[in-house]
């Protein structure tokens, strides 16, 4: 039975000007110790998708489909039983490390804190507990700080102590949204690699959410490219990367500055914005801004095509799009 | 030879902070330790460095909009820390500044107007009519039409609150235009947009850029020059080719090293 199933998810918001379709038709499935990679800009819906997982999604949000933890169906749980499962089977990361923790309570009371409520861990075992995680993540001289607060660690270290506080309880997934856009290169690469090492360690099941082609290329084995509520693309990262189907992951590669790259060349941007989830229309939701645009593009939305070895793009203009690659290669 | 635009002689600032001891000295931190470069008139500086490095200090400082501990910023060979405040002040036109968040560095209940005019406004001297036909054409050259002028900055989308920035930028028709991380808030498709825009400006108005970023790539795209900022000082300077290629200072490689190149797995380690 696979760690993690995720069927036909879809989430409707409840927005002033309207239900707006943040999340359609996802599916994935996950096994421990595979990584998976979810990338798009913002407004896409990767995020959600991860609060869906997590059952933290608004109370007025509408969730359809399924979403099963070895078989158990997270969708329409209860409130209490989320709460067990939340930081016990499944781990969180956020971008903020200064929101995600609270700043008038010690890093070692919160570190300490799912193992207190999910495992029914004393005080004193609790403690010592925490202080092997934050030793763990790489907080020097662990025992000695853990009464100290957030504020008195800096932002990498910050980072760490949460993903000590995810850690707690050994979770079977990780759930990492954008851990690293928050700091400085040098540390994201450290932070990345702690993530990574662990990972493999415990053998816990990844998903790593980023805006960031270059993080997603070294740290997921599978990749999913979502672009207005939809995976466009996904398939394994390697294939992705040398072989990027979809136009909008096209786009998303010709519009990154590269270093190395040759100086004063223009960028191949992607026309227009983002389309708004409130009114999105029917057929494909990339169709007018993508150069290879017909009539038929508004009509319906297009299923997953196979395009390589585990590799999927939903676009009806495959064809044409491969035709033109082969030409620019020529 | 002409004197640079640009120049930025053994510029230091130290800020003093809160005592921490009732007796003690307070404690200094040393943001800017003798930074030296200069910008020739056209060409681009990039400036690169982790959060801390002293990026922002220097451009507060190149915009007069602080004063140094030590050292000078010449624009065209005029001290600015130097010119009485009137001076200063009609001085400012020639270099202006666009903000790394569109989000907070437009005022949202100000028209767009208002926000691309202020500039001008400040200045002094300008008609009412004159400074509006201004504000339409910084717009145009920014890609946006002149009736967006009555709009407020919420009835737009990230990438065009950056162009509205730019337009407030370039409506006094500066020669330096100092972008503190201008495209790190904005979308990857956005980003390419804005900075093709910035590209197209150079080349049409002739504007030089000090662009601060944290974004080698970005800096790699669009400038001449790069200058590595570590701890208040330029450990490594020279052109983008020669600097990301064959790094010299340890500061360099490592923050070459750790950034995440957008290549499948395993063709890194080929390379």
């Amino acid at each position: 039975m696979a760690l993690l199933e995720v069927r036909n998810l879809d989430v409707t918001l409840q927005t002033q000007r309207g239900p707006a379709r943040a999340v359609r038709d996802v599916s994935f499935t996950l096994e421990r110790g595979q990584t998976l990679g979810l990338v798009g800009e913002s407004g896409c819906g990767k995020s959600i998708t991860a609060m869906s997982l997590m059952g933290l999604l608004p109370e007025n949000a509408k969730v359809g489909g399924s979403i099963k933890l070895e078989g158990r169906e997270i969708v329409g749980l209860p409130e209490r039983q989320l709460c067990e499962l939340r930081g016990d089977r499944i781990g969180m990361i956020f971008q903020e490390p200064m929101t995600a923790l609270n700043p008038v309570h010690t890093v070692g009371r919160q570190v300490a804190e799912p193992l207190r409520l999910h495992r029914g861990l004393s005080a004193a075992a609790a403690r010592k507990e925490a202080i092997a995680l934050l030793d763990r993540v790489g907080i020097p001289d662990a025992a000695r700080r853990i009464d100290a607060y957030p504020h008195q660690f800096s932002g990498g270290q910050r980072q760490r102590i949460t993903i000590a506080m995810a850690l707690a309880c050994g979770p079977d997934l990780l759930i990492a949204d954008e851990p690293t856009t928050a700091l400085d290169v040098t540390i994201q690469r450290q932070i990345l690699e702690l993530i990574r090492g662990l990972v493999a360690e415990r053998g816990m099941a990844l998903i790593l959410i980023s805006h960031d082609l270059g993080v997603v290329a070294q740290n997921v084995a599978r990749m999913m490219v979502m672009y207005g509520g939809e995976v466009v693309e996904d398939g394994p990262t390697a294939e992705v990367f040398a072989n990027p189907s979809h136009p909008y992951t096209l786009g998303l590669f010709g519009a990154r500055p590269r270093l190395g790259g040759p100086r004063g060349g223009r960028l191949t941007t992607i026309p227009g914005t983002v389309p708004e989830l409130v009114d999105l229309p029917p057929g494909c939701p990339f169709a007018g801004r993508c150069r290879f645009t017909i009539p038929e593009c508004h009509v319906t939305q297009p299923p997953p095509f196979a395009v390589g070895p585990g590799q999927h793009a939903r676009c009806i203009r495959l064809d044409a799009v491969a035709a033109e690659k082969v030409q620019v290669a020529a | 030879m002409s004197a640079p635009l640009l120049q930025v002689q053994d510029l230091v600032r130290h800020y003093t902070m809160p005592r921490e001891k009732l007796f003690g000295p307070p404690p200094v931190v040393q943001a800017l330790n003798g930074v030296s470069f200069s910008i020739e008139a056209g060409r681009s500086l990039g400036i690169v460095g982790e959060s801390g490095s002293g990026k922002s200090t220097l451009a507060r400082l190149v915009m007069a909009l602080d004063q140094p501990t030590a050292g000078s910023v010449r624009m065209e060979g005029r001290d600015l820390h130097a010119l009485p405040p009137q001076e200063l002040r009609r001085a400012r036109r020639d270099f202006q500044m666009v903000f790394q968040d569109p989000y907070g560095s437009l005022d949202p209940r100000q028209t767009v107007e208002r926000i691309v005019c202020e500039p001008l406004a400040a200045q002094g001297g300008a008609s009412a009519a004159e400074r509006r036909e201004r504000a339409g054409e910084a717009l145009a050259s920014v890609g946006l039409r002149a009736n967006d002028l009555g709009k407020y900055p919420h009835e737009f989308s990230g990438g065009q609150r950056q162009r509205i920035a730019i337009a407030r930028a370039l409506i006094t028709r500066p020669k330096l235009i100092v972008a503190d991380e201008p495209v790190s808030a904005l979308d990857v498709s956005v980003q390419a947009q804005v900075l093709n825009l910035m590209q197209d400006l150079q080349a049409r108005f002739g504007v030089t850029y000090m662009l601060i970023s944290h974004d080698l790539a970005v800096v790699n795209h669009l400038c001449d020059d790069v200058a590595v900022l570590w701890q208040g000082r330029i450990v490594e300077q020279g052109p983008p080719q020669r600097l990301f290629h064959a790094a010299e200072h340890p500061y360099t490689r490592a923050l070459l090293e750790a950034v995440p190149r957008a290549e499948p797995p395993g063709a890194r380690a080929a390379s």
